[in-house]
C-alpha cells in the first residue's frame, strides 16, 4: 500500500524539485545563508544554480538532500517532503557534495561496491548507467580513493552518486578547480545522463557553464536574482551592450570608465563590455581617441550570462 | 626588456615520471605572465621550483637574479606568493595579518605602520582594520591576501589560481589590483582556469604533459591556432594531453 501511495504522489507532479519560501540562517540567526527561495525543477530537466561562493548554493543542496533543516518554508523532491519523507528522498536521490566525501582508504571498486550495497543494489545491476564514466577509472580500480587525482575523484564520486539509479541527481560544484578541457567533458557526461531521464540540479561558479543548462537560477548572497532559460535571461538584458577593443586593454578600461556617459564597463577577455547612459558611439570613440587610445573599435554585441549577472548585481 | 625569470631546460623528475621537461622561457619585469595548463600538466611543480621550494633535477633557472639551486633563501625574499588556499590567519584581524607578514619579511615597526595605512586605503578597508579575517567576505580576503603577498615590495609575485569562487565583479576588481601592481613594476606570474583571464595577460604559456606547448601573447596565440578565443586555443592544445592529474 505504502509504495502505491508514494507512486501516486510522484505520478501527480511534473515537478521533480520544488522549494517555497526557504530560509536558512546559521549562528543563532546572525548569518543568513538563504532567504525566501522559491523555484521548481521539472522532471528530466538540467537545472543550474549559478553563483559565487557564499551565495547559498550548498545550503540549498543540503536542505534538498535532507541533511539540513530549513528555518522557514517547504520543499519537496520527487513529490516527497524534505522533512516528513526524508527517508524516501534519500533512496531516490544521488548527491555529489562539493567536498570529496568518499572513503579515502577504500579503493575505487570498494567505494562503488559500498554505495551500491548501502542502497540495496549491485554494480552489475546499474552498470549501464555508469559505464561511460567508470571505464575511464576502471584501470585504477584497486587504487585507494585518497590516492586519486582530482579528476579521477570527481568521476568516482559521480559513479557513487549514480550507482543506485537515482531519479534526481544533486551535483554541488562538480567542476570547481577543474581545467577547461575536463570541465567540457564533465558537461558532456551530464548531457548523456539527462538523456536517460535523470533530473539534475547542478551548481557552478563558472558563468560560461550556464549555457549548457535547460534553465538556470542566478544566485547571490542568499537571493535569486533571476530564473529562466539562458536564452531568455540574455534577452532580458535591459541595455544596449557594446564591445570595445584597442591595443592596450587596461588603459582603455580606465579611460572608458572616466567617460561621463559610461554606465558600466568591465574587461571581458581582450575586449571591454560597456553600457552607456548617454553619448553616441561617435562620442565614445572620439573621447577614447582624445585620451590617446589607438585603433579603437566599438560594436554592439549580444550579452553573455556573465554580463547579465554583473548587471543584476548592480541593482 | 629586463628579464626577472629565466629558465633553461628546467626539468624535474620524480622517479621515472618527468613532471616538468626542459622548460625554457623568460619573463620580463612588470610583465603579467599567464601560466596555463590542464590539471596534472606540471604547473605546480614548475612554480615550486621557481619559488625555491623544490630543487630541480636538471637545467637552470634564475629568479630575480638568484639561482634556484644555491640561492633559494634570497629568492624567497624577492618574491611574493598567493594561492587559492589563503595564507591569511583567520583569527587575526586585518591589521594584525599585515603586521604579521610585514614582520616575517623583516620590515621594521615604522615601515609596517606606514604600509598598513597605505594598504587599507588602497583596498578601502579602513573601517575593517580591526575585523577578524574570518568575518570578511571571500572577495575581500582575496584582495587582502594579494596585498599581503606583496607587502615587502617583491620583484615577482606568484598567484596560484587567485580568483576562484568569487562573483564576476569581484573577480574583475581583483584584476584591477593586478594591473596596478604590474604598472608599478611588479612582475606577475599567474595561473588560472578562467580562460578570459588568460586574455588579460601580456603573454601566456600553456603546459601540456610537462612541456610548454605554446608561449606567446594571447593575440598571437589566437592567430597561430586560428581561434576566436583563448578557450579554443587551450582546448586545442590540452585535449591532446595524456596525463590527467598529479
Amino acid at each position: 500500500m505504502k509504495s502505491n501511495n508514494e507512486n501516486n504522489i510522484q505520478g501527480k507532479s511534473a515537478l521533480s524539485i520544488s522549494l517555497k519560501g526557504i530560509k536558512k540562517t546559521y549562528n543563532k540567526g546572525t548569518v543568513t545563508a538563504v532567504k525566501n527561495i522559491s523555484f521548481s525543477v521539472n522532471k528530466g530537466e538540467l537545472f543550474g544554480l549559478i553563483g559565487p561562493d557564499g551565495a547559498g548554493k550548498t545550503t540549498l543542496f543540503r536542505i534538498l538532500t535532507t541533511l539540513l533543516l530549513a528555518d522557514e518554508g517547504t520543499a519537496t523532491v520527487n513529490g516527497f517532503d524534505v522533512v516528513k519523507d526524508y527517508k524516501a528522498i534519500r533512496n531516490c536521490v544521488g548527491y555529489m557534495p562539493g567536498k570529496f566525501s568518499l572513503y579515502q582508504d577504500l579503493t575505487i571498486e570498494e567505494n562503488l561496491n559500498f554505495f551500491a550495497t548501502v542502497f540495496g543494489t549491485t554494480i552489475k545491476q546499474n552498470y549501464d548507467l555508469i559505464k561511460d564514466i567508470y571505464v575511464q577509472i576502471e584501470p585504477f580500480k584497486d587504487r585507494r580513493a585518497g590516492k586519486l587525482s582530482g579528476g579521477m575523484k570527481q568521476k568516482l564520486a559521480l559513479c557513487c552518486a549514480l550507482i543506485h539509479k537515482p531519479d534526481v541527481l544533486f551535483l554541488d560544484e562538480p567542476t570547481t578547480g577543474v581545467d577547461a578541457v575536463s570541465r567540457k567533458e564533465f558537461w558532456e557526461m551530464l548531457k548523456r545522463l539527462k538523456e536517460q531521464g535523470i533530473t539534475i540540479l547542478v551548481s557552478t561558479p563558472y558563468m560560461d557553464e550556464a549555457n549548457l543548462c535547460d534553465r538556470i537560477a542566478l544566485i547571490q548572497r542568499g537571493e535569486i536574482l533571476s530564473i529562466d532559460t539562458p536564452a531568455k535571461i540574455i534577452e532580458s538584458f535591459p541595455q544596449q551592450l557594446y564591445a570595445i577593443h584597442s591595443s592596450k586593454t587596461f588603459k582603455l578600461l580606465q579611460d572608458t570608465r572616466s567617460f561621463s556617459g559610461t554606465d558600466s564597463c568591465f574587461a571581458f577577455g581582450d575586449a571591454l563590455h560597456a553600457t552607456f547612459k548617454n553619448g553616441t558611439e561617435k562620442d565614445v570613440i572620439g573621447y577614447l581617441q582624445s585620451k590617446g587610445n589607438e585603433d579603437v573599435q566599438m560594436k554592439i554585441i549580444t550579452p553573455t550570462i556573465e554580463d547579465c549577472f554583473i548587471n543584476l548585481l548592480k541593482n | 626588456m629586463q628579464s626577472v625569470i629565466t629558465t633553461d631546460k628546467l626539468t624535474k623528475r620524480f622517479g621515472d615520471f618527468i613532471a616538468c621537461n626542459e622548460l625554457s622561457f623568460e619573463v620580463g619585469k612588470g610583465e603579467i605572465f599567464g601560466f596555463l595548463g590542464a590539471n596534472g600538466a606540471g604547473k605546480t611543480t614548475a612554480m615550486r621550483m621557481l619559488c625555491g621550494l623544490l630543487k630541480p633535477s636538471s637545467g637552470k633557472a634564475s629568479i630575480a637574479g638568484f639561482d634556484v639551486y644555491t640561492q633559494t633563501e634570497k629568492i624567497k625574499k624577492s618574491i611574493g606568493y598567493m594561492s587559492q588556499k589563503f595564507s591569511l590567519y583567520d583569527d587575526l584581524t586585518v591589521a594584525e595579518n599585515i603586521r604579521f607578514y610585514g614582520g616575517i619579511y623583516g620590515m621594521n615597526t615604522k615601515e609596517i605602520k606606514a604600509k598598513t595605512i597605505e594598504l587599507l586605503d588602497e583596498l578601502q578597508l579602513q573601517n575593517e582594520a580591526k575585523t577578524l579575517v574570518s568575518d570578511l567576505p571571500l572577495g575581500w580576503k582575496q584582495k587582502l591576501s594579494f596585498s599581503v603577498s606583496i607587502v615587502h615590495n617583491p620583484e615577482i609575485v606568484f598567484l596560484d589560481e587567485p580568483t576562484g569562487g568569487v562573483d564576476p565583479v569581484t573577480r574583475r576588481q581583483f584584476w584591477d589590483l593586478i594591473y596596478h601592481a604590474a604598472d608599478k613594476g611588479v612582475t606577475i606570474f599567474v595561473t588560472t582556469h578562467y580562460m578570459d583571464e588568460a586574455e588579460y595577460c601580456n603573454r601566456v604559456s600553456i603546459m601540456v604533459d610537462g612541456v610548454i606547448a605554446a608561449l606567446d601573447s594571447p593575440a598571437n596565440l589566437k592567430k597561430q591556432f586560428n581561434s576566436d578565443s583563448m578557450e579554443e586555443v587551450f582546448y586545442q592544445l590540452a585535449r591532446k594531453a595524456t596525463r590527467s592529474d598529479n
